[in-house]
Parts: C-alpha cells; structure tokens; sequence
C-alpha cells in the first residue's frame, strides 16, 4: 500500500510517504554500492531542480527523503515531479568530490574487539587492519546522530553481525564495524557494533562555523598510528584528529 | 535586558522552541518542544510569534523569578504553579510581577509543561535555533542557580487572556499514516497492532516513548535484516524485543529497526503528554485521510489567535477579594478585569 509510484527511470524506485510533509523515494531494500549511488546521484538531482516547495532533500544508505511545506505544494504535485527526475536520472559522477585521510589507533586499549571482529572476518588483526587501511571508503550516509558516518564498503567477508548484547558506552571517535560498514562515533555511545579503533576526529563540533566535518559521498581513508601518536592528537584541540581533506573535483 | 533566575528546577527543565529543520542529511533531528501545540498555545496566548524561545518542564517545574514585570503563560501539562502562594491556572496569559517567586510543582496530568514570558527566552541561538537538543548535545538542563535572558515584554499592561483547550493528556485514539516500511508487517500483525491497548511505559524521553502491551511482541517478516533508512519523529517503531517506540522531537535521524507506520503531526503531542501507565490505541488512516489532516504552524498559531479571549475571573481565585467594593453598585461593573487582574501578578 504505501508504494504509490514507481519511477521509470530506475525500476526499482519506489515513492512512499514519509510524515505528513515529505516522501521517500527508496531505491532498493538492499544496501549495495548501485543504490548508494543511485540515491546520492537522486538527491543531487533534486536538489538541482530546485522544486517548488521543497523544504529538505536528505539521503539514506537506499533512499531519499523529500521534504516539503504543505502550504507551497502538495504529496501528489510532488510526486510526479519526483517521477519525472527518476525518468530522466542519469548515472551521476560517482567520482567523490573529496578524500579525507584520517588517523586510527589499533592498539590493544585502543581496539578492544578487533581481535574479535577480525575473526568473525576470517582474518588477523593484523590483516584486518591492513584491510581497513587498504580501503578507500566512502561516506554512505550521514546519520542517527550529528554528523555520523557510515562508511563502506568493505569486502563481503566483513559481513559480520551486530553483537546481541550492547556494549554500554564506546568513546566519541572510536571506530566501530558491522555489515560491511565501519562507524566514527559523534558522541559517547552504547552500540551494538564492535570497537576496532580509535580516532581523535570530530565528525560534529556544534561550536564550530562547519559543525558537520563529512559530507555523503566524501571518500575517508584510514592510517595506522600508534597510541602515543593518538594521545597527542587527542591532547591538541586545533589538530582535526590529524586529519587532512583533499578536494579532489 | 529582563534576567529570568532559575532558584530551584527539576530534572528536566530545557529552552525550546520549535526546533532546527532541515538538517536531517547531517544527521541532526529537528529537536524544539516535545508538544508543539503547547509552544504555539503560549504564543498565542502572549500575542508572541510561533519562533518563541519557552522553557519546557518534564514532568516537574522549579522555582523562577524575573527582575522585571513580565507576562507569563503556562500551557502543556497541567503543573500546580503558584506566585507568592497564590494559585495560577494554566492556559492563560498574566503579570508576574519583579521579584516575585512563580513556584511550579509536579505534573497533575500530561508530561511536558511550558513556561513562555511574553518577552521570549533570548539565549544565543546554535544553527538557527535556541532549542536543547540533549541526544545531540546542543544545550543543557537547567539547574538552580541559572540565569537566562529575556526579551522585553512589548506590552505588558495586556489584560490577562485565556484560551480553551481540549485535553490532550489522558492517551485515547492515536492516528497513525502509512510509511515506507508499513508493508514488512503480514496483514494479521499490522490488524493484531491496531486492535492491541498499549500502555505508556516510565521509560521514555525526548527521543521516544516506550509502550506496554499484552501479548505476543510485533515482528517484522523481513526480521531485522532491514537496511538502515529514515526516520521522522512519529514514526512508531518496532525493537528487536518487538516492543514499539513512538519517536519524538530528539528521534535519530536513521535506523534499521522496522516501522509500522508515523503517527500524524495532529496527535503526535497527545502521545508525548500521555503520562505512564495511561492506555494508547492506534488507528490506521490512508494517506488522503492522513494529509487532509495537515495544518501548518502558522495556520494552527492564526487559529489559536483568534480562539483567545478576555480573562474573566472567577471570585473564588481572586485573593483579596475583600478589598474590592462589591455591592456599592456604583461602578460600570468591569473593575475586575479593569484593575484586578493587571495588578494581581
């Protein structure tokens, strides 16, 4: 019942409500790198068009959100202009506009469960690491909490679960994994995804004049330091983390 | 500039307003008023636009006083509040006077309380908004001791106003819209959930309400496999415990657990002041049912306008009400809301 259109342009596509003032236009069911891309390539598009009444374009893993006043336009308006993008949606640049390269400590006080979810891999920890940091990752979606990544893809083998039980608080910028997809936390959190580094990046800085450091579609590489590198970093307010960002188009 | 002086509160006293929209790609929800019918309801009362800044009470009040004469308004949950001892009824607007101790206790009934000054609460705004936002870190609570920021009060010789106001604290029928996800739930669970009592659940915050029901838990076909996707507070969501979470104003902003539909913006406040233990029932509409309910703030606050009206006091509540001549019958027989009611405080 909610599915109320279906694009043209992608066959997939699916329009349904989402509150009282937006729609979601969800790609696929299945997190896979064509429908990240399709939905980035999506929300471009529509915020591109510049719509009359729309309020708010946000993208997910698969899917869009569409806000919209309900005082300048309405759900059916909207929707068939939506439809009308999703028929002429070409395959957007999925080059990213910019590379972020940011330092993670592996050690053991550092990781405490990437031995754990090293295994569940198949792999070392050090082969697990030596993976994370061969990757260049991208920036899936912004969300849950303030400026929080998810980052992926990583090698099907990285398919691993989320634990039963939650671990009841991981620091802010440690680096947590599950389902192909690794996590720099915003805040101080209980998660249910495993612990497997730590970084000194602040993805959200409320008291900054750029409170949200990523941007969906940003590619983030991680490196290796050591833990005394990682106390310094820590120790230094102005260091980003020692990250660097590179604009790259 | 007027001061507000925080001399004791309670564990959940916040500044809002109506919120930051438009930083879901960022991951940081709207946040504002848990009730945002109670915000509107003291602007309206205040003759305040709807971008005023409130203090919202969860669930108890504190001790606050102004350095200023200031026109107050209480709406939301009904708080037992007193100024120098002397009772002030909610849903109306009136003067507090300098120094004066407006005293606000435990929720009656409802959750969230609002206290509005007709001058606004002027705290720098973060991104375009005064409101706390305790999941995100924006803001704090406030503790005894505090002092805030307000505005002038434009007109502080308006004589007291009222508004009327359905309750919307003791739960009842709830009405839910279709979302992306309803279609996970087998017609017998989506049937079983809309025929099922719930009970307000103590554990609940800004984030969201848990409810309580008898009963097998909700479960989603697709089972918790479900690729992460957005959330707007309403949404009523199903944990792996298969318990529902009716989000609000501070909701994440992207989750995977499944849900079964978004409660409409109409009576998204009467689950928010649903105090635990009180019975909630869902009902489904379609979606032309559902968007034929939408209002928008302006319109609710233009409505709330025009249904205020003049204070008439009843003699019971007026303190001294000796002092006043009663029975000369000499004067034109408006003296109570000529004189009384200005200078009752």
């Amino acid at each position: 019942m909610p599915d109320i259109a279906s694009g043209h342009g992608n066959s997939d596509a699916a329009i349904s409500p989402l509150g009282m003032d937006g729609v979601l236009v969800r790609f696929s069911r299945m997190l896979s790198p064509q429908a990240n891309g399709a939905a980035h390539g999506f929300c471009d598009a529509v915020i591109a068009a510049d719509l009359p009444g729309v309020t708010e374009v946000a993208p997910s893993l698969t899917s869009v959100r569409v806000g919209f006043d309900i005082t300048k336009t309405n759900r059916d308006s909207l929707t068939r202009a939506l439809r009308a993008l999703l028929a002429g949606l070409r395959d957007a640049d999925p080059a990213p506009r910019r590379l972020w390269r940011i330092p993670v400590a592996f050690g053991p006080s550092h990781a405490p469960q990437l031995a754990e979810a090293a295994a569940l891999a198949g792999l070392t920890p050090d082969q697990a690491v030596a993976e994370i940091t061969a990757q260049r990752l991208r920036v899936l979606a912004i969300g849950f909490a303030p400026g929080q990544p998810y980052l992926g893809m990583m090698p099907p083998h990285w398919d691993i679960p989320r634990q039963s039980e939650l671990t009841p608080k991981v620091p802010r910028g440690a680096l947590v994994t599950a389902v192909r997809q690794l996590i720099i936390f915003a805040a101080d959190t209980p998660t249910g995804w495993r612990q497997i580094g730590q970084s000194a990046f602040a993805v959200w800085r409320p008291d900054s004049d750029r409170p949200f450091a990523l941007d969906p579609g940003d590619a983030v590489q991680f490196h290796a330091v050591s833990d005394d590198t990682l106390r310094d970093l820590q120790a230094n307010p102005n260091s980003n983390g020692g990250a660097t960002c590179e604009v790259l188009r | 500039m007027p001061v507000l002086r925080v001399h004791s509160a309670g564990p959940g006293v916040t500044v809002q307003d109506l919120g930051r929209p438009g930083w879901t790609a960022q991951g940081l929800s709207r946040g504002g008023a848990a009730d945002r019918l109670a915000l509107l309801e003291a602007a309206a009362l205040l003759d305040q636009d709807a971008g005023l800044a409130v203090l919202e009470m969860a669930g108890f009040g504190g001790v606050f006083s102004t350095d200023r004469p200031m026109r107050i308004a209480l709406t939301g949950a009904q708080m037992q509040a007193s100024i120098d001892g002397v009772p002030v009824p909610p849903n109306i607007s009136q003067l507090l006077a300098a120094g004066a101790k407006l005293t606000i206790g435990g929720a009656r009934a409802g959750v969230y309380g609002y206290l509005a000054f007709a001058g606004g609460i002027v705290t720098a705004p973060v991104m375009g908004s005064r409101a706390t936002h305790l999941t995100a870190g924006l803001g704090r609570v406030l503790a005894a001791g505090d002092s805030l920021p307000l505005g002038e009060d434009p007109a502080p010789d308006t004589p007291p106003r009222r508004l009327d106001i359905a309750d919307r604290c003791h739960g009842g029928i709830i009405r839910l819209m279709p979302g992306p996800q309803t279609d996970l739930f087998d017609k017998a669970t989506l049937a079983r959930f809309l025929s099922t009592p719930f009970r307000r659940d103590p554990r609940g915050n800004r984030q969201g309400v848990r409810l309580d029901h008898d009963g097998a838990p909700f479960g989603a076909a697709s089972g918790l496999s479900i690729t992460s996707d957005l959330i707007v507070p309403g949404d009523v969501q199903l944990t792996g415990e298969g318990v529902p979470y009716v989000l609000l104003a501070e909701c994440q902003t992207i989750g995977g657990y499944p849900r079964i539909g978004t409660v409409i913006p109409a009576d998204l406040a009467r689950v928010a002041q649903t105090a635990p233990g009180t019975m909630l029932q869902f009902t489904l509409l379609d979606i032309a049912q559902a968007d034929a309910t939408a209002q928008s703030d302006a319109d609710l606050l233009r409505g709330l306008r025009q249904a205020c009206r003049p204070l008439i006091r009843d003699p019971h509540d007026i303190a001294d009400l000796l002092g006043y001549q009663l029975v000369s019958g000499v004067t034109a027989g408006d003296d109570l809301e000529r004189d009384g009611d200005g200078t009752q405080g």
